[in-house]
């Protein structure tokens, strides 16, 4: 019992990752119609940027560490913009295949940028939050699964805050219900798609320290994986939904985790997939999303 | 030069098409309602209404695009029930669209020719062995698709870009299009749309035509009342997807419910 | 060009096959090793062209098939085929052999193919791919589970069948199939099915159908070529076939031009090449008059960086295709 309790938490953690990562995909998706594959490369460039800043300062403490925090999401929020702004906004008229060509085209150049600049090796993370781990009989909650699972609560809380009660929040929705009307009611597209892109991104790159802290080794490949696996939480709960990528990869993440602690462990990479086929074929709006049938 | 529109009695038992009590809705939204509808073999139909009177649905639904809800479809006296578009289109009903959906990155010769290949008298072997079959079923094509482009003055446009005609030809390459693939009943979604005076009445004039040379039932869904009311032998009006009236041109032009629903005053001359 | 003879070009490619496999050994090992590589890269993204270009189904998991292909057909050489016939077989055994593994592979991937393709049919464009691309990563796992095909390190030790003759051959025949299948009435059908399924299914073309034929065809070259490319490299591990294996070959389809069978032939020999000529670039000193002759090894470690910026760039300024240019529309003259 202990162990399930165990490996849920565990789950429950590596989900809370992966629903930060969704979200980045599902806000983008919502707003564009559009896959943002080198959403992955960005978790990634945040964890990198963590582990730069994180090694200047010399001791961990939860000060230290929600600045290195947010230090990494504000980069993270400009990389985000800028990738938009060059890279996508001038294909917007063209067809998606090419746009999604392109995003396969920035995660590549990141990823292989990455390498060059720092090194295909794996490197440790510094402890940028106190760690401390705390027991009840045999169970053993390590402060770590704590503070991600509070981060990712807390930034959530405040992602349907923005969606829901601002004005810009209000305004990416009607964008994503139909942006040609949006426009008309004079709100500036562009705008509001740079700040989708800054927000998920930064939440990309909170994801990403959160990664480095509790796997402390990360490499500049280590975005495909995790990256993929969130896309398939955020179609899993509805793409374009938010509550649903969240859902999705909590999902996600516990069943991960399960299969892997399981005796079919090494099916764990292809677990994810299952499941999107599936919910494809058999529920293609997600979980929490509705369908949008084509006019005829 | 006056079109004089022939009528012709609607017989529901040798009905080409029918459309029986037939309701389709989409999430709380009622499209259409109730709907009988009847298409005698080589009569040319007029289907009418407001914008969002379920028109288009009503297309939608002959083609297979949708299913009902409840009641029944029938062609030829089969059901239409389940089965696809495609399935419909070889029974022998085919139809253009309100938006024109040309294959734009074909020519005009080859939009024709993808429409022709379901009666195609070779399938992949004989492309890919290219035997004496394949060639003489390509000329074959060749031959149908030109006369068809000819009854359409597109012959001259064979070769070009299907997207690089202006749009009257587009609209008419639409038709011709339809035409290949030898149907019972074509299926016109507002095919005067966007044409000027002259290029309106070439058209009533190409329609009467290809319903005689090819021996097909119409049905159309215009806005346009001197194409409708000129053509067409019966009407159906269509409001909030609800049939409000059918009957003669004469009938319709001056029934009082389909004045306020639709018409407006100024066609009063009864 | 080759539309009005299509069968008199394939036989002439089958004959320029033969006779490269008959002179390979007089060739430097390094040409008939970047030849080969062209060979089966070609025969790759042909085939891809045709689920990709011409009936416009975004596959990214190409790979895989490639995979099932290769592990089929070497698990029919490598152990199947020994328990046929003696060690020593003659020639013509060997070559009738590796024939049926090579095709072997092709049908078993083109039944992987059937498999992806009709659950894809439903999906739009971008969820298509992202479902193609777990299909490749799935079947990628799948042989990584199967302990006797070697599990996560593969098979080593497969017999070196590829020569020019089949290579070349692999390819000559990819492309006559797509091309003339595309090129008549039938063929349209794809096309019409890529430009707007709505219409085309209004114009009595089962859609899915196209589609699927369209997967299941290109499986099955792709699974050809993954049983050259094993008999080539004589070890294949499941890592060998993954996501960027995939993006290779996509890539050589767009730079090619979608739907572009010529132009995908050229960008198939090109970014083939490119690579080499890298190697060969990074691998010279510029002498300088009286300084440290001038290293060009970085070259070496940007090729990847620069893949990208390639991918980038076309797609912003040319994204029809390096290859693509106004063909003449060829009204099919029935000779």
């Amino acid at each position: 019992m202990t162990e399930f309790f165990q490996q849920l938490i565990n789950g429950l953690s590596l989900g809370a990752m992966y629903a930060l990562l969704a979200l980045g995909y599902t806000l983008v998706y919502g707003v564009l119609r559009f896959i943002n594959f080198a959403h992955s490369d960005v978790f990634m460039v945040g964890a990198f940027a963590g582990l730069y800043v994180g090694r200047s300062f010399h001791n961990s403490s939860v000060g230290n560490g929600i600045l290195i925090k947010l230090l990494s999401m504000l980069l993270c929020a400009v990389l985000g913009i800028i990738i938009e702004r060059f890279a996508y906004r001038p294909l917007r008229q063209r067809s998606k295949l090419t746009v999604l060509i392109t995003a396969i085209g920035v995660s590549l150049l990141l990823e292989n940028a990455g390498q060059l600049v720092f090194g295909a090796n794996p490197q440790a993370f510094p402890q940028v939050f106190p760690a401390q781990q705390f027991t009840k009989g045999d169970l053993i909650i390590s402060s770590k699964d704590i503070v991600v699972l509070g981060v990712t609560i807390t930034l959530v809380a405040l992602l349907q805050f923005i969606v829901l009660k601002t004005k810009i929040g209000t305004a990416m929705r009607a964008v994503s219900f139909n942006a040609p009307a949006a426009s008309l009611m004079g709100i500036n597209i562009n705008i509001i798609i740079s700040f989708t892109f800054g927000l998920g991104s930064a939440l990309a790159a909170a994801a990403g320290i959160l990664w480095g802290y509790k796997f402390p080794k990360i490499d500049p490949l280590m975005g495909i994986a995790p990256g993929l696996t969130a896309f398939v939480a955020a179609v899993l709960g509805g793409i374009g939904n938010i509550p649903g990528a969240a859902l999705g990869g909590l999902l996600i993440g516990v069943i991960e985790t399960f299969v892997r602690g399981s005796r079919w462990s090494t099916w764990t990479e292809a677990i994810a997939f299952v499941l999107l086929i599936a919910m494809l074929l058999f529920r293609p709006a997600g979980l929490l999303g509705k369908l949008q049938p084509e006019k005829v | 030069m006056a079109i004089q529109a022939r009528e012709v009695e609607s017989d529901m038992s040798d009905a080409l098409l029918e459309l029986d009590s037939v309701t389709i809705g989409f999430g709380g939204l009622t499209a259409v309602s109730d709907l009988q509808l009847a298409v005698a073999p080589e009569q040319l139909v007029g289907v009418i209404g407001p914008n969002g009177a379920g028109k288009t649905t009503v297309f939608n639904l002959i083609t297979g695009v949708y299913q009902p809800t409840s009641g029944a479809i029938r062609f030829n006296g089969q059901p239409t029930a389940g089965l696809k578009s495609y399935q419909l289109a070889k029974l022998g009903i085919a139809r253009t669209f309100q938006n024109i959906r040309l294959f734009e990155s074909m020519s005009v010769f080859d939009n024709v020719r993808a429409a022709i290949q379901i009666h195609r008298s070779h399938g992949v072997r004989d492309a890919l062995w290219r035997g004496r079959g394949f060639r003489e079923g390509e000329r074959a094509v060749e031959t149908q698709v030109m006369e068809l482009l000819d009854v359409f003055n597109l012959a001259g446009f064979a070769d070009a870009g299907a997207k690089s005609l202006p749009y009257g030809n587009q609209r008419r390459l639409e038709i011709a299009r339809a035409l290949a693939t030898k149907p019972k009943l074509l299926l016109l979604d507002e095919p005067a749309a966007g044409m000027n005076p002259t290029e309106k009445l070439e058209l009533m004039k190409t329609i009467q035509f290809i319903k005689e040379k090819f021996r097909i039932a119409v049905v159309l869904v215009e806005h346009d009342m001197r194409v409708v009311m000129g053509i067409c032998e019966r009407i159906a009006v269509l409001d909030y997807g609800v049939k409000i009236a059918e009957g003669a041109p004469d009938e319709i032009r001056c029934n009082p419910k389909v004045i306020e629903a639709y018409l407006g005053d100024e066609h009063v001359a009864c | 060009m080759f539309l009005s003879r299509p069968r008199t070009c394939l036989l002439v490619a089958i004959a320029i096959s033969v006779v490269s496999g008959a002179i390979q050994h007089h060739i430097d090992p390094y040409f008939v090793d970047v030849l080969t590589s062209i060979g089966i890269n070609i025969t790759l993204a042909v085939s891809l062209n045709l689920i990709n270009g011409y009936a416009g189904q975004f596959s990214l998991g190409h790979a895989g098939f490639m995979a099932v292909g290769a592990y089929t057909s070497a698990a029919l050489t490598m152990f199947l085929g020994p328990k046929l016939f003696p060690s020593a077989a003659p020639t013509v055994v060997t070559m009738v052999w590796f024939l049926f593994a090579l095709l072997a592979g092709g049908c078993v991937a083109a039944l992987a193919g059937l498999f992806v393709g009709t659950p894809s049919l439903r999906l739009r464009g971008d969820y298509l791919a992202i479902v193609t691309l777990g299909f490749g990563q799935i079947i990628a796992v799948i042989f990584r589970n199967i302990e006797g095909l070697g599990g996560a390190l593969g098979l080593n030790g497969i017999p070196a069948n590829t020569n020019l003759f089949w290579v070349f051959g692999a390819a000559a025949l990819t492309t006559y199939v797509v091309t003339t299948m595309v090129n008549s009435t039938y063929g349209r059908g794809f096309l019409a099915t890529h430009d707007d399924e709505v219409a085309a299914q209004a114009m009595g073309i089962d859609t899915t159908r196209c589609k699927v034929i369209a997967f299941v065809v290109g499986a099955f070259f792709a699974g050809i070529a993954g049983g050259l490319y094993g008999h080539f490299t004589l070890t294949i591990n499941p890592k060998g076939f993954d996501f960027t294996r995939s993006i290779e070959i996509v890539v050589m389809v767009i730079v090619g031009g979608m739907g572009n069978t010529t132009g995908v032939i050229i960008a198939a020999t090109l970014l083939t090449l490119l690579p080499e000529g890298l190697r060969t670039l990074a691998g010279m000193d510029i002498p300088l008059p009286g300084r440290e002759p001038l290293s060009l090894r970085w070259i070496g470690e940007l090729r990847p960086l620069l893949y990208s910026i390639l991918l980038i760039s076309l797609m912003l300024l040319r994204p029809q295709g390096l290859f693509t240019w106004r063909s003449r529309r060829v009204k099919l003259k029935a000779t």
